[in-house]
């Protein structure tokens, strides 16, 4: 790919204006909490920011590139990981858990836990979750040294220290909100700079009726080839996409992701971080005709014998990975090419700044503030928070040269990340909506969900993964179905071990509970005057009919 | 006003979309390139931006006058 000066300069102007948005931001960070987030400290951030900004935060460089990737592996079917694996529970995030996180007055996601249970389950979840993104942040990295060099020859270190060298200069700067504000901007440029491909491609091979007759019908349907893992190429059965992806995988993900649930706890009152995650929700069901279609298309154009091709790996097969790069390589001139490498850049920029900004809070309130330095000044703690940003930031460069030299060891990290997710949900659950759960349940729970998903790898087979124990009991269609497999294992074990030792240990007193525990918490009522776009339930409707809508249109 | 402005998300959206705009609409016209898919894409998606940016420009601007003069 041969990059004009007109590329060149549209890239230095998108630097030029990131960093811009962090200097103009500093003034504003006066406080620990307008630099690491948590009300009280900064100013309101409006909803739509806030909004865009919660969604933009999962749209790094894996969902974009990704995306297009299983597009073009996996056909429409891929939509799934937006319309069941994320606006229901962004829905539901919205209506039943907002209330609790916003309300207890917790600045993460660990210190509800430790307001809801105990210090040793939120040092648990801040651990693993602090550990989880700064790893992330330095995959995302990796990544996008891997991608330049192929696509544009530029050294793996020249890569990696020019996005950590920005993200780091507009993060340390403005902190959270400059990261939030970013996000937006990100947003929009990978919309608008991803878009011309879609539009130009559909054009190409005649539409969606012309993308039809050129892909296997399979390719094209979301539901109708869900009978039996083997009917289609995910490997996939209705149970393990409902149970697995739908809900524990997802809910798992967007109800107690604290790099998400952070964005929406920005907002400037209760009812804005309830309809945070709904308004995001309309974006969000859109995404794949943004980020999935490319794939489709690509696949499309490859059979209709044109002049275009993915290109293939080592082993003969197609280079899924490579087919976003591709289309704008192959539909982009001069110009609109420096646009669109700028949208794949913000997008590994996005992804890099949410786990940054998310880790530099953890670190500062959850175990350094809870465990290490409790009654310092809030200068401190804010010299602190822009300290973990600069080490989140140098960790993330580390773990991008140890992947360079040990790509196996991403593959690790991954799967034990997975481990201690899967089984997240279920303690959230238990916690909110019975009260009679107890900190030595939640933690013996997550600690036995951990265990059961990593001795599911251990003792099932898929596609040569996984086994480690020696005897395979199973073997699954595909690594999806196992990763699947691990999820709904992990949570049902959490939660029944999470029961029984709550049964068996004493409870908190309902005093020491009330805005933590759904049966405990008043629940404002409704307002009857408000328009339905401002009463999180109405809006949450229109929600759930239009992404029913969606998957009906491509059952 | 500026501060105002700068304070606004949008403005600074509003303004780097129109400068990308700026340059793919003269690339469009002056440099036309017809690639696969029968379309001018710089022109074409010169014409989105701009029209987003003047969007998000005029909707600051708006937002900043009806805020009154500042203190």
């Amino acid at each position: 790919m041969h990059l004009s000066f007109v590329d060149y300069a549209i890239i230095a102007i998108y630097f030029c204006f990131v960093i811009g948005i962090g200097v103009l931001l500093k003034r504003k960070v006066k406080s620990s909490s307008d630099f690491l987030g948590g009300r009280g400290g900064h100013e309101a951030i409006p909803l739509w920011i806030t909004s865009l900004s919660f969604i933009s935060a999962n749209l790094g460089a894996q969902e974009v590139l990704g995306m297009a990737a299983s597009g073009a592996k996996y056909g429409i079917m891929t939509a799934h990981f937006y319309w069941v694996g994320a606006i229901p529970a962004m829905v539901f995030l919205g209506l039943f858990m907002m209330p609790f996180y916003y309300g207890s007055r917790a600045r993460s996601v660990p210190e509800y836990l430790s307001l809801r249970f105990d210090e040793k389950t939120r040092l648990l979840n801040a651990l693993s979750f602090a550990g989880m993104t700064v790893f992330s942040s330095g995959i995302s990295l990796y990544a996008l040294a891997i991608l330049f060099k192929v696509l544009l020859g530029w050294s793996f270190g020249f890569s990696v220290l020019l996005s950590a060298g920005i993200v780091a200069a507009y993060t340390f700067t403005g902190g959270l909100r400059s990261a939030i504000y970013n996000e937006v901007l990100q947003f929009f440029l990978i919309v608008l700079g991803i878009s011309p491909i879609v539009y130009a491609g559909l054009r190409r091979v005649g539409g969606w009726e012309g993308l039809k007759m050129q892909l296997a019908p399979v390719m094209t349907h979301t539901w109708q080839y869900m009978g039996s893992p083997s009917d289609n190429p995910m490997g996939i059965g209705l149970f393990g996409m409902m149970m697995g992806l739908g809900f524990v995988l997802s809910f798992g993900y967007w109800c107690t992701d604290f790099l998400l649930v952070q964005r929406a706890m920005a907002a400037r009152d209760m009812s804005a971080a309830q309809r945070t995650p709904l308004i995001a929700a309309f974006p969000k069901m859109l995404m794949p005709f943004v980020v999935i279609m490319p794939g489709l298309i690509a696949v499309a154009m490859s059979n209709m014998g044109a002049d275009f091709s993915l290109p293939l790996k080592a082993d003969g097969r197609m280079d899924y990975d490579m087919t976003l790069p591709t289309m704008l390589s192959h539909f982009y001139p001069s110009g609109l090419l420096g646009v669109g490498l700028t949208a794949l850049m913000a997008s590994f920029m996005s992804g890099m700044a949410g786990n940054v900004t998310a880790f530099n809070t953890v670190w500062t309130y959850d175990i350094y503030q809870a465990h290490i330095k409790k009654d310092a000044s809030d200068e401190h703690y804010l010299r602190m928070g822009k300290l973990a940003t600069v080490a989140g930031i140098a960790v993330s460069i580390a773990t991008a040269y140890l992947a360079r030299s040990f790509n196996n060891i991403m593959d690790l990290l991954q799967l034990v990340f997975g481990f201690v997710n899967a089984p997240l949900f279920a303690t959230f659950l238990l916690g909110m909506f019975w009260k009679r759960t107890t900190g030595h349940g939640a933690f013996t729970g997550l600690l036995a969900g951990t265990t059961a998903a990593a001795l599911t790898h251990g003792l099932t087979v898929a596609e040569g993964k996984g086994g480690w124990l020696g005897a395979s009991v199973h073997e699954f269609q595909s690594t999806m179905g196992q990763a699947f497999a691990i999820a709904i294992t992990a949570w049902l074990v959490c939660f029944i071990v999470t029961i029984l030792v709550s049964l068996f240990t004493k409870p908190r007193p309902d005093s020491e509970m009330r805005g933590l525990v759904y049966s405990l918490t008043e629940r404002p009522a409704p307002d009857p005057s408000a328009r339905w776009y401002r009463r999180p339930y109405a809006l949450a409707g229109v929600v759930l009919a239009a992404t029913i809508i969606l998957n009906l249109a491509f059952r | 006003m500026l501060n105002r402005l700068l304070d606004d998300l949008r403005f600074p959206i509003g303004l780097l979309f129109s400068i990308f705009a700026a340059i793919l609409l003269v690339m469009g016209v002056f440099s036309p390139e017809v690639r696969d898919g029968g379309v001018n894409l710089n022109l074409f998606a010169g014409a989105v931006m701009g029209a987003f940016a003047l969007f998000m420009l005029g909707t600051s601007v708006l937002a900043a006058r009806s805020a009154g003069p500042e203190k």
